[in-house]
């Protein structure tokens, strides 16, 4: 399944996600809003760099893009790691995803919210 | 790629109260101005990501399959709307061998910005054509003014486009935020408008 339309080279991803081809969330999207759980939970020794540089660098709220723009890797990879640490408690999802088209709610406050810019 | 994952550059964080995002794309040929477009209204200085897209299905030797994969690079802004939403612009070139990058992106879309550079108006078929096939994201088009662009009437390029009826066609130079905010306002006021005919519809 490619339903999140990112193909990063297959086997390369396989690898580095330690045999996990594929995100367990197909729910994240590139404009995903995350943001590191601050509960003072230590990431287990087993973790990886990446895992450790994307908590770093999400102590703030940022989107799945965003992330893997900062850390130099592609989304197709990032969004490997960011489910298993979401699953994990380390991370956690803000943004609901939107689904095919927006709802008229939200296309109403994004219109309102450029008039103001 | 892969590598620097060390010394990440400073991010910018959204506002605490920002828990909801949405996207934007802007499409066009190589060189029509979406990154200028994109650049003009972020908030944040334009971040990239590569994306590697394999065209054909895995096959026997690897080493093949290695030489068939193409590097994309995806620019993309943001811009904080209102108090609790932000907004991302996704910039990707919309050609047909570009598909598989850029379905995963139209999924959740607002709509599709597609700008058009009247120099070279065929260029722009193709991507308007990928748009109509594979997605049913509501779409804009910026004629993007470059010094020595022939003016045409927008109806004239609607026409030469054979565009939707109702398809919004904006023009300007899109260096300036506020040209760039319009053409944005103009392609969400229509997606609305289309979200708002489909719900009498229903
Ligand atoms: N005069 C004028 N120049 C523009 C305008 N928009 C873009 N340019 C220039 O056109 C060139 C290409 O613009 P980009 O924004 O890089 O185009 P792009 O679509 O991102 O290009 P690729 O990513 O390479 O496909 C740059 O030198 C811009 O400064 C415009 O509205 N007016
Ligand atoms: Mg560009």
């Amino acid at each position: 399944m490619h339903s999140d339309g990112y193909r990063d080279h297959p086997v390369r991803s396989y690898v580095l996600t330690g045999g996990r081809a594929h995100p367990t969330r197909n729910t994240l999207r590139p404009e995903t809003l995350l943001r590191a759980v601050d509960d003072g939970r230590e990431l287990p020794g087993t973790a990886g760099r990446h895992e450790r540089a994307l908590l770093q660098t999400c102590r703030g709220t940022l989107a799945l893009a965003e992330l893997a723009a900062y850390l130099h890797l592609p989304v197709s990879l990032v969004a490997v790691l960011v489910s298993d640490l979401v699953d994990g408690g380390y991370l956690a999802v803000l943004s609901t995803p939107v689904h095919d088209l927006p709802d008229t709610d939200l296309l109403e406050e994004v219109l309102d919210g450029l008039r103001g810019l | 790629m892969g590598s620097a994952a060390s010394e990440p550059r400073t991010a910018q964080h959204l506002a605490p109260t920002v828990d909801r995002s949405v996207k934007v794309l802007v499409v066009g040929a190589f060189g029509v101005g979406k990154t200028t477009l994109i650049r003009a209204v972020s908030e944040i200085p334009m971040l990239s990501t590569e994306e590697s897209i394999t065209t054909a299905s895995v096959g026997v030797d690897p080493r093949r399959d290695e030489k068939r994969t193409t590097t994309v690079a995806m620019d993309f802004g943001r811009v904080t709307v209102g108090s609790d939403t932000a907004l991302y612009l996704f910039g990707t070139p919309g050609q047909r061998r570009f598909w598989d990058l850029w379905s995963g992106l139209a999924d959740g879309a607002v709509g599709a910005l597609v700008m058009v550079d009247t120099r070279d108006l065929a260029q722009s078929f193709e991507v308007l054509d990928q748009l109509e096939e594979h997605t049913r994201l509501p779409v804009a088009v910026v004629v993007n003014e470059f010094p020595d662009s022939p003016r045409h009437a927008l109806d004239e390029v609607r026409a030469a486009l054979d565009l939707p009826k109702g398809t919004p066609v904006v023009s300007g130079d899109v260096r300036g935020r506020p040209r760039a905010v319009e053409a944005l306002t103009t392609l969400v006021a229509h997606a609305l408008e289309l979200r708002r005919a489909e719900g009498v519809a229903a």
